[in-house]
C-alpha cells in the first residue's frame, strides 16, 4: 500500500469525487425539464406514425408460430433507441465543457481521471433513464408482458444500455476537437447502431451481409434482451448471450473511455 | 536572468520550484527552462504581456497539462509522478470563467467541497463563509447565468479558497472587478496569506495589484525569467524619478531636437518618445534644483508631469512598449496546441 498513499488515492475521496459529478448531471438534468418533454418526440414518432404506417402495410410480425403487431414489435428497440440516443449525445456534450473552462475546475480536483469518466457515465446513464421512464408507461398500452421480474430486468437492460452508450459518448467526445464533427459522429456511430440492431425488423430473415452486421452492433443485443423480458417471444438470442455481450461491451468501453479522460486535453 | 535574491534551492521551506521547466507547443515553446523558487507564505507575482507564458506556467504546476521537459514540486510534490497530492495541496483560480452556469452559487461551491474532500461537519459552514467574504450570501440560490461578470468572479474566487489549500494559483484573479471588490480581495488574500501561510502565485496585469500584493515579482516574457526580484527592488532598479514633458511646439522635428539637447545632460539617464510626449529618466538629483537646465534644453513647454516610477514603469522598461495584444494567429497557436496535446 505504500505506493497509493505515495500517490495519494484515497478511494472514500475518489466515491465522493464521482457522486459529487454524479449529482452535478442530476441537478443539470432537473432543471432542463423541456429536454425531457423533447425527448420524448422522437420516439413517439417512430411508435405511431413509422410503427402505425409500417404495421398497416405488412400486418401481424410472425415468429415460431406466435405473432404481435408491429408497433409492440418495435416497442423494445424504441426504448433502447431512445436510450441510445440520449446517452451517446450526452457523452458527446464534453467537447463542449471542453471549449468553457467549466471541466478543469473538475480536472483539478483532487480524483483520478477515471472517477471522473465514472461519474459523468453514472450521471448520464441516471438522466438516460429518467428519460426513458416515461415512455416505459406505454407498456401497458402495447401489451407487453408486464410482472415484477420482467420490469426489472427491462430497466436492467436500458441501465445497461446506457452505461455503455454514454461510455461511447464520453469516448469519442474526449478525442474530439471541437463540435463541428457532431453530425459525423451521428451519421457514422449513431444512426448505424439503431437501424443495425434490429429494433425495427426481425433478425431471422435477413440478408448474410445484414446478418452479420447485426451481430457486431452492441444495440442488437439490448434490443434483444429486452424483447426477451417483454416479448419472449420475439427474442432472437438467450437472456445470457444479451446480458454477456453488453457486460463485456460495457467493460471494454469503461477502459477504453478511461484511456480516453487521460489523454484528454483541455 | 534574475538580478538577485534568487533563494538557494535547497532552502527547506520553499513551497514550489521548478527545475528547467519547458512547454513546447509544435514550433512555440511557451515556457523555457523556467528555474523558479517560491517560498512558504510568500506572494509572487508573475506578470508578463498576454502570451508570455504565465498561465501555461500555471496550468503545469496544477497538473493539467504535461510538461515537455524539466521538473517542478508543489508542497513537496513531484508534479509529474504525484499530480494526486499536488492536486489535494492546491487551489485555482482560473483566468476564464469555470463555474456552472447552469447551477446555483451554493450549489457551486457544494460540489467544489464534495471534490475537494471538505470534511462533512465543516461544509455549510464554510460554504457560508465564503460566501459571505465573496460578497454573494444573498445571491447564493441564484443560477449562475444570471449572476454578472464580477459576481461570477467572485464565486470563482470563493471557490478556491473554500477548502483552504496550502497553494493557491491566481489566474488574474481580479480581471473585471469594481475597485471596492478589488480592494476586498486584496485584504483577504493578505488575510490568508498572514494567518495560514498559505502561498500564492498570481499573475496580473493589474501593476498596482503586484506592487500592493506581491512580496516577489518575476516579470517574464517569451517564455523566460526577464527580471525577479521584489517591486522595491525593481522600482529601484531602474531609477528613481521621470519628467514627462509635451513641448509648445508639438511637431516631431522639435521632439528630436529637444532630445538631443536633453541627452547631453548628465542627470539624465534616458530619453524616450511615448505618445508625443518625451519621457526623460532622471538620475540621482532634486527635480527641481534642474528645472531652469532641462528647459533651456527643450525650449518652451506645454506641459511638464513629474512622476515616480511604478511598478508600470518596471514592466515596460522590460517588456518593451509595444502591444502585444496576442494576435489572432498566437491564440490559435496555443489554443490547437492545447487541444492537441502539443502534437
Amino acid at each position: 500500500m505504500g505506493s497509493l498513499s505515495e500517490s495519494g488515492l484515497d478511494l472514500r475521496q475518489e466515491l465522493r469525487g464521482i457522486y459529487a459529478i454524479w449529482l452535478r448531471e442530476l441537478k443539470v438534468f432537473r432543471r432542463e425539464k423541456s429536454r425531457i418533454v423533447s425527448s420524448l418526440v422522437t420516439p413517439m414518432l417512430w411508435l405511431f406514425v413509422v410503427g402505425g404506417g409500417i404495421g398497416a402495410t405488412v400486418g401481424e410480425i410472425e415468429r415460431n408460430g406466435h405473432t404481435v403487431d408491429y408497433q409492440s414489435f418495435i416497442y423494445p428497440g424504441i426504448l433502447a433507441m431512445s436510450v441510445t440516443f440520449t446517452s451517446v449525445f450526452f457523452g458527446m456534450y464534453i467537447v463542449w465543457d471542453r471549449k468553457v473552462d467549466f471541466l478543469k475546475e473538475v480536472l483539478a480536483a483532487p480524483m483520478t481521471r477515471t472517477s471522473v469518466f465514472l461519474g459523468k457515465m453514472l450521471g448520464g446513464s441516471t438522466d438516460a433513464l429518467i428519460q426513458v421512464a416515461l415512455l416505459l408507461l406505454f407498456a401497458a398500452y402495447f401489451d407487453m408482458k408486464l410482472t415484477v421480474l420482467s420490469l426489472v430486468g427491462t430497466v436492467l437492460f436500458l441501465f445497461l444500455l446506457a452505461l455503455c452508450m454514454t461510455a461511447v459518448g464520453l469516448s469519442i467526445g474526449s478525442q474530439m476537437e471541437s463540435p463541428e464533427g457532431f453530425s459525423l459522429i451521428v451519421s457514422f456511430v449513431v444512426f448505424p447502431m439503431f437501424f443495425l440492431s434490429g429494433a425495427i425488423y426481425k433478425l431471422d430473415c435477413l440478408p448474410a451481409w445484414l446478418g452479420i452486421a447485426t451481430r457486431f452492433d452492441p444495440v442488437t443485443y439490448a434490443v434483444d434482451g429486452l424483447r426477451n423480458m417483454l416479448l419472449p417471444d420475439m427474442a432472437f438470442f438467450s437472456v445470457a448471450v444479451d446480458l454477456a455481450v453488453l457486460l463485456g461491451f460495457c467493460i471494454v468501453m469503461v477502459a477504453v473511455g478511461t484511456f480516453g479522460f487521460k489523454r484528454m486535453r483541455l | 536572468m534574475a538580478t538577485q535574491s534568487m533563494p538557494d534551492k535547497s532552502e527547506p521551506s520553499a513551497t514550489i520550484t521548478t527545475s528547467k521547466l519547458t512547454k513546447r507547443f509544435g514550433e512555440l515553446t511557451a515556457v523555457k527552462e523556467l528555474d523558479l523558487s517560491v517560498r512558504q507564505g510568500e506572494i509572487f507575482g508573475l506578470l508578463g504581456p498576454n502570451g508570455a507564458g504565465k498561465t501555461t506556467t500555471i496550468s503545469m504546476l496544477a497538473t493539467l497539462l504535461d510538461p515537455t521537459s524539466g521538473e517542478a514540486t508543489v508542497n513537496g510534490y513531484d508534479i509529474d509522478r504525484q499530480p494526486l497530492k499536488v492536486r489535494q495541496s492546491i487551489g485555482i483560480v482560473f483566468q476564464d470563467p469555470s463555474s456552472d452556469d447552469i447551477l446555483t452559487g451554493y450549489e457551486n461551491l457544494y460540489l467544489h467541497a464534495l471534490m475537494y474532500g471538505v470534511p462533512q461537519a465543516e461544509r455549510k459552514g464554510r460554504i457560508q463563509e465564503v460566501l459571505e467574504l465573496v460578497g454573494l450570501a444573498d445571491r447564493a440560490d441564484d443560477i449562475v447565468r444570471n449572476y454578472s461578470g464580477g459576481m461570477r468572479r467572485r464565486l470563482e474566487l470563493g471557490r478556491g479558497l473554500l477548502h483552504q489549500p496550502q497553494v493557491l494559483f491566481l489566474d488574474e484573479p481580479t480581471l473585471g472587478l469594481d475597485p471596492q471588490t478589488r480592494e476586498h480581495i486584496w485584504d483577504y488574500i493578505e488575510t490568508i496569506v498572514r494567518e495560514r501561510q498559505v502561498t500564492i502565485i498570481l499573475t496580473t496585469h493589474y501593476m498596482e495589484e503586484a506592487d500592493r500584493l506581491c512580496d516577489r515579482v518575476a516579470i517574464i516574457d517569451h517564455g523566460e525569467v526577464v527580471v525577479l526580484d521584489t517591486p522595491e527592488a525593481l522600482k529601484e532598479g531602474i531609477g528613481g524619478e521621470s519628467l514627462h514633458i509635451r513641448l509648445a511646439d508639438d511637431s516631431e522635428s522639435a521632439r528630436d531636437e529637444a532630445m538631443t539637447a536633453l541627452e547631453d545632460l548628465s542627470f539624465v539617464r534616458g530619453i524616450e518618445q511615448h505618445a508625443g510626449e518625451l519621457v526623460v529618466a532622471i538620475e540621482g538629483v532634486e527635480v527641481l534644483e534642474k528645472l531652469p537646465e532641462i528647459m533651456n534644453a527643450t525650449g518652451k513647454m506645454a506641459r511638464l508631469n513629474l512622476h515616480s516610477t511604478t511598478l508600470n514603469d518596471v514592466f515596460l522598461h522590460y517588456c518593451g512598449r509595444d502591444i502585444r495584444a496576442e494576435s489572432a494567429e498566437d491564440r490559435m497557436a496555443t489554443v490547437h496546441g492545447v487541444m492537441t496535446g502539443g502534437r
